[in-house]
């Protein structure tokens, strides 16, 4: 996969959507790629996190342990981004991630995040603007629930 | 020291001074000889005095016996001469002109090679001196100087006297004699000349001197100013840190400023007094000549002289300033030197500095044994403030003690006190038998260890830093065939000569039987296990990993390294791990290797090889070209550059992201955007040569598997693999020293540890990968008995200036690694661990411990519950010694360990 592709890729996840082909391209370019096979784990829970993950290619299990089992509670794929909470704020990984394939990642670290921030605001706009859609769906099934 | 330079300089070169004098007596007589002859090759020569006709003859070379005639009467004629005509007797004249040239400049050849040696050897002899003496300053007084300023004093300000020592007595007596012999000369040719001339001398020598008093006492301005401009540079350079967090950057500038106005003020006044004296100096001596001209001329003129006299005094006298005026300059240089020496002297002329003896290296070392007792011990810093206060105490040496106190408990006085390096103000320390002022530095420092906080390394290997504490005296002569024993013996006498030290520092220095093993191997090992406990041993494996194999030194661990390569290759295999590393292959392009690196195929050896200027050298450019690689080269290059500009294009310079990952600098973008727009117009190759260049540069780093600009392709790897060939088959040939080709089956020497093991590199994207081959790197080695090997090569680390290349737990570490290697009777070791966190202090507190549990430890320790566990804890407070007893008590008790516990 060459970095055009990885460029294609973050295209198409809503976080990045809007950021110019260039900072996309920045972006790529300066974070690693990564691979994991199946079976093999891309972070544990209550680990410190230090980077995000987006998924170029392959098939990722979310596991949540509970009562000492791991528990399947969802499954990602192409163009998902995992763990971008952690490289936001210091909290341990909430969740527990293993490749179910060949999985290539984008490995985009701490540092390099707020590097890109710092230069772009424009992304941090994005972000907040994504950030805030995730506040409203969550006070939204709130809302469900209580109702 | 000696006060009077002149007399220092006399009771060190007598000797040789008088042998230089003596040159110089005997070079006067020739020098006379050589003022005479003009007179008689203008006289007798050209005008032809005594040769009345074409064809008379007369006696030349008539040797008599000097004052004969005044004596008896009679002239007693050695030699008749031979008989010559007027053309023959200027010829012959004119030749012992030439002689006589030639001999007076052999004597100034032999006198002035004689003084600079003199002068050197003296130098030396004074900087080695001022060496010694700051080697025995107490450690009070070494921390109240500045670095910058004592190195300048040592190596500038005494240089010139080097200079002058030579000439301190020669130069009066030959410039001196030089002089005096014209005068004489002058005066014999004519009185009323000779005296003018005689008077104008004396004026020069009397009134410069005086008017370059002033100057002189500027120039001591001078060199003061300047050593505190040295020492405040030097202060900026350590406060760095200081200046930058406190944005003090202005404030030092102006600071700065206003003592560079200073110098230049001084400076200037110098110059201006200084042309002055020389414009007059000049002036005086241009006056006699002309009255010379006249005067002289007249007197020729009414035939009271004749003309080959005044051609002779004029002559005479054009060699009378040159003395004169260096004499003048002498004694300008004398006063300065004097001055300067002063200064210097001053500064090295503390109280306290110790005796010679005491840091004898061949003084008697026997073990401590018995108690160390202290009685009411006091010590007074500077400002007369009591850092320690009435302590008293009694232990057996080999008692383990912990010491606890708040910052300003003076418990770290404590320890410098005990370890000899500060003494006491009042009260009396004893250990063992001896009073602690009895004991030599020989013994303190052989038989104590002290670890102070901030320890020092110097910039060596982290084996030599830990060997310093062995290293007392040379204990095995240096090994040295025939030319170079010879070469030692005449190093040795001439050190000698200036009564440096006579120890060979090529000698083994290294005091084995203090570490308790008899040979260089068994010490290795011992240094290994001291490592393992202070907890270095990792970091030095890691280093040793990254290190270089001496493999002339060590061919059998090379070997091993080898069988290593091929079990790791083996293991990787047999565990599904083949895609962790993109081994080396002669056939085969490597993906996650550079551009650079698949080309050449091995480490370079000759700079000329090396990655950054690959392309540069004569015989790759060759290479390149002939296989019309470089046009592909050149478009890559483009191609990088384009997507380097279009991504890095918005950042500002300086941003951190050029420096880890750009191909080209900030400041070169701007250029190469232009050289992309035009080779969009023109086609890259129609670029000029130079911009050609730029661009064939850039994909030397580019490594596929990691940029990911999918620039490589299987042609283009055909054709570097193409040119590999070639080039290899050619540098073998030409240059085969220049480059270390890989070879599966060869070490590489040029390369590290862990590249020889891999023979390869890590493939980029794998997760864990470096994990997983550190796991069987260690596994394998371990297997093949090289750990100690690849620690031994660790030890080859260079710490770099003052340590700064480890990090502040290792550099604690190395300390106590330091102390312990020795096995001293008695270990303080004075908070010393106050940057580690608390897992490993406590590790390592119990390591030592363990370590020397038959020994003495006095632990100052930086944290009251690290007092925990030893038979005895003192308490201190404002210097006195408040709490005494075992941890346990104390700890129950309503008292100062308490407290100091609740604060901590």
């Amino acid at each position: 996969m060459t970095l055009d592709e990885e460029v294609e890729v973050l295209k198409r996840i809503p976080l990045f959507s809007k950021i110019d082909k260039p900072k996309l391209k920045l972006l790529a370019f300066t974070s690693e790629r990564v691979v994991f096979h199946s079976g093999e784990t891309v972070c544990r829970q209550g680990d410190a996190g230090d980077a995000a993950f987006i998924i170029v290619d392959g098939t990722a299990d979310i596991l949540i342990n509970g009562n000492g089992k791991d528990i399947k509670v969802a499954e990602v794929g192409r163009n998902a981004i995992i763990g971008e909470v952690a490289i936001l704020i210091d909290v341990p990984r909430t969740a527990t991630v293993a490749a179910t394939s060949e999985l290539i990642t984008l490995r985009i670290t701490k540092e390099l995040f707020f590097n890109l921030v710092q230069e772009f605001p424009e992304i941090s706009v994005e972000i907040m603007r994504v950030l805030a859609q995730r506040l409203e769906a969550t006070n939204e099934k709130l809302r469900l629930a209580k109702a | 020291m000696e006060r009077n330079i002149f007399k220092y300089v006399w009771r060190f070169s007598r000797r040789e001074q008088l042998v230089l004098l003596a040159w110089v007596a005997a070079s006067l007589p020739f020098y006379f000889l050589s003022l005479d002859l003009p007179k008689q090759i203008v006289n007798q020569g050209i005008q032809g005095d005594g040769f009345e006709t074409a064809e008379s003859a007369n006696p030349i070379g008539v040797i008599r016996v000097p004052l004969s005639e005044t004596l008896t009467g009679e002239s007693i004629v050695l030699f008749s001469g031979v008989p010559a005509d007027q053309q023959a007797t200027l010829l012959i004249l004119s030749f012992m002109f030439l002689f006589l040239v030639c001999v007076n400049g052999g004597f100034r050849f032999v006198i002035n090679t004689g003084k600079g040696r003199m002068g050197e050897r003296m130098l030396r002899r004074l900087r080695y001196e001022l060496s010694d003496r700051l080697l025995r300053f107490r450690l009070p007084q070494i921390r109240r100087m500045k670095p910058a300023e004592v190195a300048t004093m040592i190596k500038d300000e005494v240089e010139p006297l080097g200079g002058f020592i030579g000439d301190a007595f020669i130069t009066p007596a030959f410039l001196g004699g030089q002089a005096i012999t014209a005068m004489v000369f002058i005066m014999v040719q004519s009185f009323w000349l000779g005296l003018i001339a005689g008077i104008i001398v004396l004026v020069q020598a009397i009134l410069i001197p005086r008017l370059r008093v002033p100057i002189l006492e500027l120039g001591r301005q001078r060199q003061l100013t300047a050593r505190l401009l040295a020492g405040r540079i030097g202060e900026v350079i350590e406060g760095a840190g200081e200046i930058h967090a406190n944005d003090t950057s202005n404030y030092e500038r102006a600071e700065l400023t206003s003592r560079l106005g200073r110098i230049f003020d001084i400076r200037f006044e110098i110059y201006q007094r200084k042309f002055f004296v020389k414009f007059l100096n000049t002036f005086l001596s241009q006056l006699t000549p002309f009255i010379f001209y006249a005067g002289g001329g007249l007197l020729a003129l009414s035939g009271r002289l004749d003309i080959g006299a005044l051609v002779a005094v004029i002559a005479a006298y054009r060699d009378l300033p040159g003395p004169v005026k260096e004499l003048i300059d002498w004694d300008q240089r004398r006063a300065d030197v004097q001055i300067k020496y002063d200064q210097v002297i001053e500064q090295f002329q503390p109280t306290e500095i110790v005796e010679p003896s005491y840091q004898d290296p061949d003084s008697p070392v026997a073990p401590l044994e018995g108690e160390i007792k202290l009685s009411s011990v006091t010590l007074l810093d500077d400002g007369a403030n009591k850092l320690l206060d009435g302590v008293s105490f009694e232990t057996p040496i080999k008692e383990h003690i912990a010491v606890v106190g708040g910052a300003s408990s003076g418990k770290d006085s404590l320890g410098e006190v005990i370890a000899g390096l500060v003494q006491r103000s009042s009260g009396s320390v004893e250990i063992g038998e001896h009073r602690i002022e009895d004991l030599t530095q020989a013994v303190l420092g052989r038989r104590i260890g002290y670890v102070a906080p901030d320890a020092y390394f110097f910039s060596r290997s982290i084996k030599e830093n830990l060997l310093y504490s062995l290293t007392h005296r040379p204990i095995h002569v240096a090994d040295y065939d025939k030319e170079a024993a010879d070469a030692a013996a005449h190093r040795l006498a001439e050190s000698q000569r200036a009564a440096n030290s006579s120890f060979d520092i090529n000698d083994d220095w290294i005091d084995y039987e203090a570490a308790g093993v008899t040979n260089a191997a068994e010490l290795t090992k011992r240094v290994l296990s001291v490592l393992e406990c202070v907890a270095l041993s990792d970091d030095i494996y890691r280093f040793g990993l990254d290190g270089a194999l001496d493999v002339e030194r060590r061919p059998e661990v090379a070997d091993g390294i080898l069988a290593a390569r091929h079990r790791m290759a083996e293991r990787l295999a047999e565990q599904g791990h083949g895609d962790l590393v993109e081994l080396f292959d002669i056939a085969e392009y490597n993906r996650n290797a550079t551009l650079g690196e698949n080309l050449l195929f091995g480490t370079a050896r000759d700079p000329a090889f090396a990655a950054d200027v690959l392309v540069d050298h004569p015989v790759v450019r060759e290479e390149l070209k002939a296989s019309g690689l470089d046009k592909h080269l050149v478009e890559k290059g483009l191609s990088i550059a384009q997507t380097m500009v279009e991504i890095f294009a918005d950042l500002p310079a300086g941003h951190p992201f050029f420096d880890q990952f750009s191909f080209i600098d900030a400041d070169d973008l701007p250029e190469f955007r232009l050289i992309i727009a035009r080779a969009e117009n023109v086609g890259a190759a129609a670029l000029p040569e130079a911009e050609r260049n730029r661009l064939l540069r850039l994909p030397i780093s580019y490594i596929e598997a990691r940029h990911r600009l999918s620039l490589i392709d299987d042609t283009f790897e055909q054709e570097v693999l193409a040119v590999r060939k070639r080039l290899r088959e050619r540098i073998m040939k030409e240059a085969p020293d220049s480059v270390a080709f890989y070879d599966s089956e060869r070490y590489n020497a040029a390369a590290s540890i862990i590249d020889n093991i891999l023979f390869g590199r890590l493939i980029y994207g794998r997760a864990q990968s470096e994990e997983t081959i550190n796991g069987y790197v260690t596994e394998i080695l371990e297997e093949l008995d090289l750990s100690d090997a690849v620690r031994e090569i660790g030890l080859e680390y260079q710490v770099g200036i003052g340590g700064k290349r480890l990090s502040a737990t290792r550099r604690q570490k190395l300390a106590l690694a330091r102390a312990l290697l020795k096995r001293p009777d008695l270990l303080i070791v004075s908070e010393a661990t106050a940057v580690m966190d608390g897992a490993t202090r406590s590790e390592l507190l119990q390591n030592v411990r363990e370590e020397a549990r038959d020994e003495g430890l006095i632990w100052i320790v930086e944290r009251p519950s690290m007092a925990a566990g030893f038979p005895r804890v003192l308490v201190l407070e404002d210097g006195r010694l408040v709490d005494d007893g075992v941890y346990a008590e104390l700890e129950e008790q309503q008292g100062a360990l308490k407290e100091l516990l609740t604060a901590d």
